[in-house]
């Protein structure tokens, strides 16, 4: 009995100690942004710099919302970083349901180049992508319907070619592996179509690998910001990461604002992790998957 | 009521004449033409506003065309512009930072400049982006360096004060700083500005290496930074500058306070920095502090010179509009507006007139003299983006202490080898 206090002190302890470690920066982010350049410059190298001392004010704040159109930004990635959820959830789900459940000649070499892809990183595949973007068809109903050439200046830049993603897909194969056949082989038997048996048994079986997916591609489309830069010239496709730009100028960089900036872009993440925390933490458990 | 039919007769008959005269008389108007202008300048609300009144007044002052501006935050700027022209979406008019314009125009991303000879010839030499004999940019401000200095400190510490018929020399700044060391008053002797990065390296450092004698490759035929770069001038440099940093006289990486405020508050003697901060020191210091010239370090004193410029886009379907826009927003009057609003050096005379803090006697007007009297241009060839990086790296090893001439040579192939893999940056055809 005695050990297990002992135990469960010192858990609660280091416990503790790491996450006060771990929400010291998000605290100097915050006392922060409500400091004057200056004084948030001199109280940098002390401890002054984790608290509310000195002259507060809510400057930085109102200067972030005349410098940048804050709503938009928050608007536009909101919007891209849902809207690549939904439709990921949506194709790469299928495709690991298609992989995983259906026999069909060529599938372990479809998986095998899937799982290849893994090994690109994003930043070999984007001067390749960005060519591609600027010759691809589209369509404007701006004078009369008429085709048009080049996706920059929108939201499907942003969005169709994040929407298929290999780990994601990855994910989905080994999860529907695990459900059992005998649910797919009884749904046959009565009948049921493969799309039907997607829909009705393995969705629902599949929650917490859902949960994951969402999030783990929610929060890079979220960060996004070498794909945007190149791709976005107009301010109001512009995702809330470049916005964060604005307060880089050529010597004289707003560190006040930059704080106010940050705080108010972390605020939506925040509340989503912490809307979702249990569902999340027990889709990470249930999938071995490790943020 | 009959008055008021009368009258209402009488008014049908003179909209119907209005009507048909207005029919016969004016033409059909047609609709401007719209040009695009991108500007680094979003998020900087100054800079980006005068761009703003530049293309209102230019778009009310006629109407055949019609100016439309898109700000880019200034970090991602030169990306988007390079990715913008691979998928051949460039807009007719850009803004475009000085040491870049060569690698543009050799990309082909430019198309030359005609502006009129009169307008042209009132503009200083740095403030002309041109390569290979031809003007492919224009510069609507400039900016200098100077040493920043107090004149308390001068005279506490026995120092002469330079002038910019007579700098300092070699010996006499070296004395200054060991002498503001010595003092014990100070916690370092001068910042250097390490606090910040990128461009600032070669654009502050590279013209104290060309005045001892060196340089950043061989300008004669840009082919080879040998002898140069590394040669016994560069080899002093880089021992003195090292120095500077291992006699603890400067902080070998400042921090952001050091940075911005050492020299304002008195814990640093001097400050090599630019025109861009001296408005910020005289409201703190007044009358004490004052600005000296660039040592003359060997050859002569010399400074950086080219600030953010405008330019034409070779896609652009309208390049007689662009040009047009440009003559009109090089106006004195406008450039001055960047130097009262934002304290940026004025490029031309007339503008310098027009301006409250670098006219003749005014506290800040050393910088436009500094300008046109040190400055020299950088590299004006498409390979100085990656010499730019390569000096930036090498200058960091040396002020923390690598061998000298070590790192000056391994700067000089990596700069001869990019120069060679890329056939010396030949002209496309």
């Amino acid at each position: 009995m005695k050990r297990s206090r002992l135990s469960l002190g010192f858990s609660l302890l280091s416990m503790s100690g790491l996450s006060i470690f771990f929400i010291f920066p998000l605290v100097f982010m915050v006392m922060s942004s409500f400091k004057s350049n200056d004084s948030l410059l001199q109280d940098v190298s002390s401890v002054r710099a984790f608290l509310p001392v000195g002259h507060l004010s809510l400057d930085n704040y109102w200067e972030v919302f005349n410098r940048v159109p804050f709503g938009r930004f928050l608007f536009n990635s909101l919007f891209v970083s849902t809207a690549t959820v939904v439709l990921g959830l949506f194709l790469n789900s299928m495709i690991g349901f298609a992989i995983a459940k259906m026999e069909w000649r060529g599938k372990k070499m479809v998986l095998s180049i899937i799982l290849a892809l893994l090994i690109l990183p994003f930043d070999v595949l984007a001067i390749p992508m960005l060519y591609l973007a600027a010759k691809l068809p589209w369509f404007s109903f701006t004078g009369g319907f008429h085709f048009t050439q080049g996706w920059f200046n929108s939201y499907q830049i942003q969005i169709l070619p994040f929407a298929a993603s290999a780990f994601s897909i990855f994910l989905f194969v080994q999860y529907f592996k695990g459900l059992p056949k005998e649910l797919d082989e009884a749904a046959l038997v009565d009948g049921a179509s493969w799309f039907r048996i997607y829909r009705s048994i393995a969705v629902p079986l599949s929650g917490p690998v859902f949960g994951t997916v969402a999030i783990l591609t929610f929060l890079p489309m979220w960060n996004m910001y070498l794909w945007p830069a190149i791709t976005i010239q107009d301010e109001k496709y512009r995702s809330i990461m470049l916005g964060l730009q604005y307060f880089y100028v050529n010597f004289g960089t707003s560190w006040g604002q930059i704080m106010a900036y940050l705080t108010l872009l972390t605020i939506p993440i925040v509340i989503l992790f912490l809307s979702m925390q249990r569902f999340f933490v027990t889709s990470v458990a249930s999938s071995g998957i490790k943020g | 009521m009959k008055h008021l039919k009368r009258s209402m007769s009488v008014m049908a008959i003179v909209i119907a004449f209005a009507l048909t005269a207005s029919i016969f008389a004016a033409p059909a108007q047609a609709a401007p033409e719209t040009i695009v202008l991108w500007s680094h300048a979003s998020g900087h609300k100054e800079e980006i506003n005068i761009a703003y009144q530049i293309a209102k007044d230019f778009n009310v002052s006629q109407t055949k065309y019609s100016v439309e501006i898109k700000a880019f935050p200034n970090p991602n700027y030169n990306d988007a512009v390079v990715a913008a022209a691979a998928g051949k979406s460039l807009p007719c008019l850009l803004d475009i930072d000085a040491p870049v314009t060569p690698a543009w125009a050799w990309a082909g991303y430019l198309s030359p400049l005609t502006i009129d000879k009169k307008t042209l010839s009132k503009f200083s030499k740095t403030a002309k982006g041109i390569y290979d004999g031809k003007l492919y940019s224009l510069g609507i401000y400039d900016a200098a360096v100077g040493l920043f200095a107090k004149k308390s400190v001068l005279k506490s510490l026995a120092l002469r004060t330079p002038t910019i018929a007579s700098p300092w020399s070699l010996n006499e700044f070296n004395d200054a700083l060991a002498k503001a060391k010595a003092s014990g008053k100070f916690d370092y002797a001068i910042s250097m500005g390490t606090g910040w990065d990128g461009e600032w390296y070669p654009y502050a450092y590279s013209p104290l290496l060309q005045s001892f004698g060196g340089d950043l490759i061989n300008r004669k035929d840009m082919k080879s930074a040998e002898g140069a770069l590394n040669g016994p001038e560069a080899k002093a440099w880089g021992e003195w500058f090292q120095n500077i940093f291992t006699s603890g006289y400067a902080p070998k990486k400042e921090s952001a306070t050091e940075r911005d405020t050492g020299f304002t508050t008195g814990k640093i003697a001097f400050s090599w920095s630019g025109n861009w901060t001296a408005k910020d020191a005289l409201a703190k210091l007044g009358d004490d502090f004052v600005v000296l010239p660039p040592p003359n370090l060997g050859t002569r004193p010399v400074i950086g010179g080219g600030s953010w410029q405008w330019a034409i886009s070779s896609t652009c379907n309208n390049k007689a509009a662009a040009n047009e826009f440009l003559n009109f927003g090089l106006q004195s009057k406008y450039i001055a507006r960047y130097a009262n609003d934002l304290t940026y050096v004025p490029g031309t005379k007339e503008a310098t007139a027009l301006s409250v803090d670098y006219k003749p006697g005014a506290p800040l007007a050393i910088f436009q003299q500094l300008a046109s009297k040190y400055a020299l241009i950088r590299p004006a060839t498409p390979a100085y983006a990656f010499i730019s990086t390569v000096y930036e790296k090498m200058t960091k090893d040396i002020i923390a202490g690598a061998n000298v001439q070590t790192a000056l040579d391994a700067a000089v192939d990596e700069i001869d080898k990019n120069l060679k893999n890329n056939n010396y940056y030949k002209k496309k055809k």
